[in-house]
């Protein structure tokens, strides 16, 4: 007589090596049928980023300069080595660092700010919603021209207003100030339309109940909205971290990474671009690619963000 | 512990929609009370005003003699039972129920105290550190009470609390709120649109209708003396049977048959003015099998024969239901209550007769029967107001 255990609540189903052998005919036919589905779409996921990335993984194992094509070789991990025991990549990773946390910070109180004014905007919603849309909506090349013409000494109206006799763009702590400045204005839309869907997810009771209890609204909302909304916040932070982490263009177009201002990303360009040393270059996007992944694992494992599209104990 | 005075209080929305209109009640100190209607009667929103949730129009709320319009719901000391509960997930049990002691900033010892007290009024005490979303329904309105119980607030707010247990566990909700509201004495508003929530709870029960209040009283005098056809409708189950019926000196003619008014409803109808078509109600326990009953026993009312279409047997007694010729009573309050029974889409031919039988009778289903009524127990309504002749307080 076969019995059947219940587990105690809370434990999970122990694995049961004898039956997994007893997979009938008809799951293992089913199954082959799962692979054979998401074949082509493993197929073109492998082709368009699998292979770039073991291709600069590849190259950055390689001495490989375009201006010196006959030095190639195989040298191992010289080009981190190399890569990681410099000033100018240390640099630009802390440079990288300070705009992703600061400007993630502030674009999380002010897109908690703009999230709850749309949020709570009675009259004229769409309008409102709309207009606060509008930094998103432009390209980010084009923002960041109107920022640099904004700035430039002499002809800039906000340099004009704010330091005449200097030109900011040029100096280096006013010019990182004014690339956060524009990265926060660009994506304080993007982060309060997150913030917006998580806002949404409040029943309306429970604020209700805690006024009832006695919570005032600065309580309402540090007590009962942002606990509830935490998952919301974080995915949304875990976005806008790794966005911020690969910034090029603001910093391109405001200082093109004079006075000290490259991010990894810049500097990576330089060097694969400009440089032409595909060896060099490869390994810092490798190094990039690695920060980022890293950054997404802390988010995911650490803070427990659950992954868009799993259910709330994070599983897909 | 308090007295909630509401003094021709008012809700309009911006759009101009009355929600709630002049509501005067005095609830006293301890009461339990019952907020009844059908859907958008406006009972929610008088509670929401009581609790703050919602601006006072116009009229004036007293708790204790003072003002309270314009408090903040934090500031009424008043605690609140939500239908979807309204548990904050991210908190444990524990944590839920002591949430309004920590915003008051009490000690922890004393917080640990009256959250275990609680917790053991409730039977909550094994589920202290679970999350509300490992919770059963029935165990979760516990907890909701339980945040409201802990903090000894001056009232009460309950906003249909039971309406989303299964019907089982809502009997059993019904007790033990009873129970603690007496053990604790706290005034107690309750919302609710099922009647017999209404019945067996309250100390006295608001039927509202379309933001006024209709009728104020005992549960008791509600079912004996409705003041309208809106009231004599929706207070009973099986609800009071309505047949259209004509005044003619001084008896009355309708689908039951002919038969002469008793004395008490003549005088009352004298001094109502009645106009001669009326609506006739009568509660299906007023209704007996003629066969069951003697000579002396029958001269009392009278008797009308028909086909018992359904026969429902309780067990202690039987429910048998005809079907009567003729055109059916209508008026706007009875089309009302049939759209919140969720009946108006049911086409009759006829009037439809629940009676409320011994389970000796030996009516069956399909054959005719011989139905004896009390015609001493019969209203008389008005059909264009409502208003109930034989209404005598």
């Amino acid at each position: 007589m076969s019995q059947t255990v219940v587990p105690p609540p809370g434990s999970t189903q122990p694995a049961d090596p004898p039956r997994r052998q007893k997979v009938s005919e008809g799951k293992r036919a089913e199954r082959k049928l799962a692979w054979l589905l998401c074949a082509p779409a493993a197929l073109v996921m492998v082709a368009v980023t699998g292979y770039p990335i073991a291709y600069s993984i590849w190259l950055s194992l390689q001495r490989y300069d375009l201006r010196f094509p006959d030095q190639r070789e195989f040298i191992g991990f010289d080009n981190y080595i190399t890569v990681l025991s410099n000033g100018y990549w240390w640099n630009a990773f802390w440079v990288t660092s300070l705009i992703t946390v600061i400007s993630v910070v502030i674009e999380l109180v002010l897109g908690m700010a703009l999230a709850l004014i749309m949020h709570r905007t009675l009259v004229a919603r769409g309008l409102v919603r709309t207009v606060a849309l509008i930094p998103y909506g432009i390209v980010t090349v084009v923002a960041a021209f109107s920022w640099r013409y904004a700035w430039t000494q002499d002809t800039g109206y906000l340099a004009e207003l704010v330091a005449p006799e200097s030109a900011l763009l040029t100096e280096r702590a006013p010019a990182l100030a004014i690339i956060i400045l524009a990265e926060v204005w660009k994506t304080v839309p993007f982060m309060a339309l997150l913030l917006m869907a998580g806002l949404a997810l409040v029943p309306e009771d429970l604020l209700k109940a805690a006024s009832m209890d006695g919570a005032s609204a600065w309580q309402r909302f540090t007590k009962v909205m942002l606990p509830v909304m935490k998952p919301a916040i974080l995915v949304a932070l875990l976005f806008r971290t790794l966005d911020a982490f690969r910034i090029f263009d603001n910093i391109f177009v405001l200082t093109a990474g004079a006075q000290e201002t490259s991010s990894v990303s810049m500097i990576t360009y330089s060097n694969l671009i400009r440089g032409l040393n595909l060896g060099i270059g490869s390994t810092m996007s490798v190094l990039i690619f690695v920060a980022v992944a890293l950054i997404a694992f802390i988010f995911v494992k650490v803070f427990g963000t659950a992954a868009p599209g799993s259910d709330d104990r994070g599983r897909r | 512990m308090a007295e909630i005075v509401l003094d021709k209080v008012s809700k309009q929305y911006p759009d101009g929609a009355l929600a709630v209109s002049d509501v005067d009640l005095t609830i006293a100190d301890g009461e339990f009370i019952i907020l009844v209607g059908p859907s958008g009667c406006g009972k929610s929103t008088t509670l929401n005003m009581i609790a703050g949730l919602e601006d006072i129009t116009s009229g004036e709320l007293r708790i204790d003699g003072e003002r309270v319009n314009e408090r903040a719901p934090k500031d009424r000391d008043i605690a609140m039972v939500f239908q979807s509960y309204a548990l904050y997930p991210h908190m444990t049990v524990r944590e839920n129920m002591a949430f309004p002691l920590r915003l008051a900033k009490v000690d922890d010892k004393t917080v640990r105290a009256k959250v275990d007290e609680a917790a053991r009024i409730l039977d909550l005490t094994q589920h202290l550190d679970r999350r509300p979303s490992n919770l059963s329904g029935g165990q979760r309105q516990r907890v909701a009470m339980g945040r409201a119980i802990v903090r000894d607030p001056k009232a009460f707010l309950m906003d249909e609390p039971l309406s989303n247990l299964d019907a089982k566990l809502r009997v059993q909700m019904r007790t033990s709120v009873a129970k603690i509201q007496k053990k604790l004495g706290t005034t107690t508003v309750y919302v609710t649109h099922d009647q017999t929530e209404a019945m067996t709870l309250g100390d006295r029960v608001v039927v509202m209708r379309g933001g006024l209040v209709q009728q104020i009283g005992s549960p008791q005098f509600l079912y004996e003396q409705p003041v309208n056809l809106f009231v004599a409708g929706f207070i009973g189950s099986p609800s009071m049977n309505f047949v259209p019926a004509r005044l003619e000196n001084s008896s009355v003619s309708s689908p039951l048959g002919n038969f002469p008014l008793t004395d008490r409803i003549r005088t009352l109808l004298e001094d109502a003015d009645a106009p001669r078509e009326v609506i006739m109600g009568l509660r299906p326990e007023h209704f007996e099998d003629a066969t069951l009953l003697d000579d002396t026993a029958m001269s009392g009312g009278a008797t009308f024969e028909s086909t018992v279409d359904v026969l429902e047997s309780m067990g202690s007694d039987k429910f048998a239901y005809f079907t009567l010729e003729g055109e059916m009573a209508t008026s706007a309050e009875l089309e009302e209550l049939a759209a919140d029974a969720g009946a108006s889409d049911l086409s009759a031919d006829g009037t439809q007769i629940i009676t409320r039988l011994s389970a000796s009778s030996q009516a069956k289903e399909g054959h005719p029967a011989r139905i004896w009524f009390d015609t001493d127990k019969i209203h008389l309504f008005d059909p264009h107001n409502g208003r109930n002749f034989t209404y005598a307080d």
